[in-house]
């Protein structure tokens, strides 16, 4: 090209960014990996291996092991090994290396950058000044962690052993989100890159050793999912962490079901992308292009659904065309490009596919003039307008530069489309208008909030999902607890639970005043307010502690859990104030207290006298503890470092299915639903099997104490079929399981059908303070929702 | 490898037969309807830089592009007949022959845009300038603040088109956008263009001092609307000055003004531009809001005294493989 010839078109020429120093690190290590176990690079046990591919390009890049159940069974030995070491460091210890792991980060940044757009096809510019950053940053801000943990998360200990499988979108920074706070809490990990894109975990492992970091603290052992179903497996792993499609996800889900080992996914998104009529249309240009072609589209928050007032459609569709036409996709190491090359081949035709389908399905698809390179895996940026939001296109993540455009008409519709998913991981909401933006955010089911902005990330705020876009926080103090457990659960043995000896025919043993038989009392369900009977018609015998009969209550059934989660969802409940809530929760207190007699009497057929009042007085207490909190368990503001206001707002988890422990009829069943009530959720009680009268003795207390209507429901039957309901109910977000039986099992096999957060309490002593109340429970009782608000006019 | 030309430039402005934007009446809607984020503006500012650049032979066309875009200026209290004549020698011949042959350059017109002085230095700077197609472009009502009596300002214009300047940069009264007086501003600008007549009109908003982002975009809307040929961002005498955010603003501004009338208008950014980097992240903000059409003497200008300077030097690297000195170049 001559200057002159430039001089009169101010074409663009090729920009690269020269890729001879990744080369050479390839060429050093003879473009073939082994595993990283135990300090040391090993060759893999089977002897094979698999080839990574620049996907701007289409060649092989160099051979990676594929690991086998050997080489992750060291890995794990290897952490298991390192565990107490690691521990034992402390957090001051540990800091120091995570602070020399950020700052070798930032000293070869560059090369990690390069080496990440080779390996991943992603734009240089996205790596560079996106990418490895982050990564830099969520070390230097773990570093903190692990210096504070003492002082921040007392109370908490290591996991043990993590095991964590990570995607291909963004390699480097996926391992940052899950090493930096594992490594912080004292845990050792054994992590598996995807294997489209194993080389900077790889690189990583080298800084690891080059920082000195005590060998097996980091393990990385690559392969495709066989490995990675090794990991989930294996049963010395105490954690997993995964990060990657729903579908995968579930069958992890599925898999460690029952294993009482801690789980945290970060899965996929159909993330909608609201824009208002008052929004700066010309920045939503901008902000759709940083939503759906950053990184081709492949971000699991991508904003891929664009939800416009009807009214500025035309406007909008106009201006993203006109923009579209002047993005340039090619060369990921080209720094004047705006799309790289799609990760590879499978997933281009699975983009290629879904856009067919889309065009099949009637939409109106539009892509620039402009044709992409024919070497390499490359996808035009793609449009579709006259999308109904039945169309595959509108509900399937499709994980490429391909977004949909559907309008609204009220802000109460854009509400409902924007959730109208399976998926609650991001939405964007564009307005000038604050009182629209922040009426609009708590609305949404998603973990992730930006108003007029868009893929905003820090190592400060929390990142992950609400519905099937999974569970757990990755980033801030929230995503902490991922990574640690309360210090008492190792050594505190289950409380045994009663001894009940099993039904024994006898004559109920209360008696009335004088010669007169009692008055029979019926106990029923408590659906929506009411006392109702159960659907199946039937009723279940509860015995003393000597097996005598001293009542009956209602078996409920699949209708009756049915009817109680709508009752759930019908409630006027959540929209209370945290004070009018409190106001509640002291109430019931107060009447508790006036039954307080009668309920002594009740527990005394199960457990001893002194022990009855005691139960009674502690369940009066535990209802003010969490009247108290009601208004008390805040939100925080993170500090992030951008000029946005980053709110961590704890919002309740929903319709809360609460399986009530056995021990502690009464203590342990207030103990359950009272956090859950405290914080605005709605609760489905399934009493505790013993002595399920406490619970139904206690819905007279409800009704008395202004609790609204589908607040707290009670049911009463069989645990085992009803948990079964429960669990497998798509309309419940969450899912609690207090009793010690093999039932956790179920309950998280279940869950994964709608991804319910289930929370595998285990047996706790619920007389303790620490064990049978306090944060652990506020915690799961609320979701935290990242609500980023940028300012200045 | 990079196949992004585009097969038809979506917003094509034929270099044939470009109106001059006659104005339009004012629309206070449009005006009041303007919305401008400013965390997303910045947001988007801050990638212009690097989601583009030019290298080698591109770099050195564009910069060698960057000196023809250049209305090269002196706005100083000490400026001289003798020190302006200078000017216009370097405006005429504002690079080395050497490094333009090195370059394959020597045949381009290679010469600034215009030579922007105060009314006093009109008349020698177009004297100096004389059969070389350059034109003097004055600054005028009152400039930098603008607040001189009007009459004496109308009459500053007329001054220097009778004194030969093609191009007058007018400023704005500052206080009717802060005040929200659009038809008072609309008034001003729409009588300085009746006093430029043939005359090509700049319109200084003086983007350091309007407060917000939302006023420069609303100011830029009503001087369109009024009929400016260009809108410009500052005096360069302002404590803020050209930023590529501001400028962003009104890059948007001139596409909406396009968009709903037809008329297309032109873009100067002047004040604290010396780097040869900063012109071509000009430059690049041009091609990728307003696209190429936008990159020539008629509608984009850099207002600009030393960063003729870098430009040279960077040229003469690209040449040479070595980094050049200032003194090897010309001096105006």
């Amino acid at each position: 090209m001559k200057v002159a010839d430039i001089f009169e078109s101010l074409d663009y020429g090729p920009a690269p960014e020269s890729a001879a120093p990744a080369n050479e690190w390839l060429d050093a290590h003879g473009r073939r990996f082994g595993v990283y176990v135990d300090g040391e690079w090993r060759d893999p046990e089977a002897g094979e291996y698999f080839e990574t591919v620049n996907p701007g390009t289409a060649r092989r890049l160099a051979d990676i092991a594929q690991a086998s159940a050997g080489d992750v069974d060291a890995a794990v030995r290897a952490a298991r090994r390192a565990l107490e070491g690691w521990t034992d460091l402390g957090g001051h210890g540990r800091a120091r290396y995570l602070y020399a792991i950020a700052r070798h980060i930032q000293k070869h940044a560059r090369a990690l950058a390069v080496l990440e757009s080779l390996d991943n096809g992603k734009p240089i510019r996205e790596s560079r000044d996106i990418d490895i950053p982050l990564v830099a940053r969520h070390f230097y801000h773990h570093a903190g962690w692990a210096q504070l943990m003492e002082t921040e998360l007392p109370g908490y200990e290591a996991v043990g052993v993590v095991g964590q499988i990570i995607p291909w979108n963004f390699p480097l920074l996926m391992l940052a989100w899950k090493i930096a706070p594992a490594l912080a809490m004292g845990n050792t990990v054994v992590l598996k890159p995807a294997e489209f894109t194993s080389l900077t975990a790889l690189r990583f492992a080298e800084l690891c050793a080059d920082v000195g970091l005590p060998k097996g603290v980091v393990n990385i052992v690559t392969g495709d999912g066989r490995t990675g179903e090794l990991i989930v497996q294996h049963p010395d792993v105490d954690k997993i962490a995964f990060t990657g499609s729903t579908d995968v996800g579930r069958i992890i889900r599925t898999a460690t079901a029952g294993s009482g080992r801690k789980l945290s996914l970060e899965l996929g998104g159909k993330s909608p992308f609201i824009v208002f009529d008052d929004a700066d249309l010309d920045s939503v240009v901008e902000g759709v292009v940083d939503a759906i072609w950053f990184n081709q589209g492949q971000v699991c928050c991508a904003g891929s659904r664009i939800l416009v007032h009807e009214g500025t459609a035309e406007r909008l569709t106009a201006k993203l065309r006109e923009r579209m036409e002047r993005l340039r996709v090619g060369d990921p190491l080209d720094k004047a490009v705006d799309i790289g090359a799609i990760v590879a081949p499978v997933q281009l035709e699975r983009i290629d596919s879904l856009v067919r389908q889309g065009v099949d399905e009637g939409a109106t698809m539009w892509q620039p003039s402009w044709s992409c390179p024919q070497e390499g895996y490359f996808f035009p940026p793609t449009l579709f307008t006259d999308v109904a939001p039945a169309a595959a296109i509108a509900q399937v993540e499709i994980f490429g530069p391909v977004v949909v455009l559907m309008t609204f008409r009220t802000h109460a519709e854009a509400v409902d489309l924007a959730n109208n998913t399976r998926y609650g991981l991001a939405a964007s909401v564009w307005t000038e208008n604050i009182n629209l933006a922040l009426d609009v955010a708590p609305k949404l089911k998603a973990g992730t909030v930006w108003i007029n902005s868009t893929n905003v990330f820090d190592a400060a705020s929390g990142f992950g999902g609400y519905r099937e876009s999974g569970f757990g926080r990755e980033g801030g103090k929230e995503g902490l607890y991922e990574y640690v457990k309360p210090s008492w659960q190792k050594r505190t043995k289950p409380p045994k639970a009663a001894g009940h000896t099993r039904v024994e025919r006898a004559t109920r043993v209360e008696r009335g005043a004088g010669a007169l038989p009692p008055i029979d009392r019926t106990a029923r369900l408590y659906i929506g307010g009411r006392q109702v009977r159960p659907d199946s018609g039937y009723s279940v015998a509860v015995h003393d502690r000597k097996g005598r009969p001293i009542a009956d209550v209602a078996r409920g059934n699949r209708k009756d859990v049915r009817n109680a989660v709508e009752a759930a969802h019908g409630s006027a409940w959540p929209k209370q104030t945290a004070h009018n809530r409190a106001q509640v929760l002291y109430y019931l207190a107060e009447n508790l207290a006036v039954r307080a007699d009668e309920l002594v009497a009740r527990l005394g057929h199960f457990v001893d006298g002194a022990d009855a009042e005691r139960e009674v007085r502690l369940a009066v207490e535990r209802l003010f503890f969490y009247a108290a909190y009601a208004d008390k368990w805040e939100s925080r503001v993170h500090a992030t470092p951008f000029r946005m206001i980053t709110l961590a707002m704890r919002e309740p988890v929903g319709v809360l299915g609460i399986v009530c422990p056995d021990e502690a009829p009464l203590l342990g069943f207030v103990s359950a639903i009272a956090p859950a009530l405290a914080l605005g959720n709605t609760v489905v009680a399934i009493a505790g099997e013993h002595a399920p009268v406490l619970a139904t003795d206690f819905y007279q207390v409800a009704d008395t104490s202004d609790l609204p209507p589908g607040a707290l429901n009670i049911i009463t039957g069989a645990r085992a079929e009803l948990v079964s309901h429960l669990a497998g109910h798509d309309d419940v977000e969450g899912l609690w399981y207090f009793p010690h039986d093999d039932g956790a099992a179920m309950v998280e096999r279940l869950a994964a059908g709608n991804m319910k957060r289930t929370w595998i309490a285990g047996p706790r002593a619920w007389s303790d303070p620490v064990q049978g109340a306090g944060e652990e429970f506020l915690r799961h009782a609320t979701e935290i929702k990242n609500i980023w608000v940028p300012y200045g006019e | 490898m990079i196949t992004t030309q585009a097969k038809a430039a979506p917003t094509g402005v034929g270099h044939v037969g470009l109106q001059r934007n006659p104005g339009f009446p004012l629309e206070l809607d449009w005006v009041r309807e303007i919305r401008v984020n400013r965390s997303a503006v910045e947001r988007r500012a801050a990638t212009i830089g690097t989601r583009r650049s030019v290298k080698k032979e591109w770099q050195a066309a564009w910069l060698l592009r960057a000196v023809t875009l250049m209305d090269l200026t002196t706005l100083s209290g000490d400026d001289t007949p003798g020190y302006v004549r200078r000017l216009c020698a370097k405006a005429m011949r504002p690079i080395r022959q050497d490094v333009l042959e090195a370059l394959g350059a020597r045949d381009l017109p290679i010469r600034t845009a215009a030579v922007c002085v105060y009314h006093q230095l009109v008349a020698p700077a177009v004297a100096a300038l004389r059969g070389s197609g350059i034109p003097v472009a004055a600054v005028s009502t009152g400039f930098p603040a603008g607040l001189s009596p009007f009459p004496q300002r109308i009459e500053e214009i007329r001054a220097s088109v009778d004194a030969g300047a093609e191009e007058i940069d007018v400023v704005v009264t500052r206080g009717h956008v802060l005040t929200g007086a659009w038809e008072a501003l609309y008034d001003e600008v729409r009588a300085f263009r009746e006093a430029c007549g043939a005359a090509h009109i700049k319109v200084i908003l003086g983007t350091g001092e309007l407060g917000t982002l939302r006023n420069v975009a609303r100011a830029s809307m009503v001087a369109m609307m009024a009929g400016a040929d260009f809108i410009k961002t500052s005096t360069g005498k302002e404590a803020v000055n050209a930023m590529l955010p501001t400028g962003l603003v009104m890059c948007r501004m001139i596409r909406e003004y396009r968009e709903r009338t037809g008329h297309i208008v032109g873009f100067k950014p002047a004040g604290g531009i010396r780097a040869a980097k900063q012109a071509l992240e000009w430059m690049l903000l041009m091609k990728d809001e307003l696209g190429t059409p936008w990159l020539t003497p008629r509608l984009f200008r850099f207002g600009a005294s030393s960063l003729l300077g870098d430009i040279e030097r960077q040229l003469e690297h690209h040449v040479t493989g070595r980094y050049s000195a200032g003194y090897r170049h010309p001096i105006a």
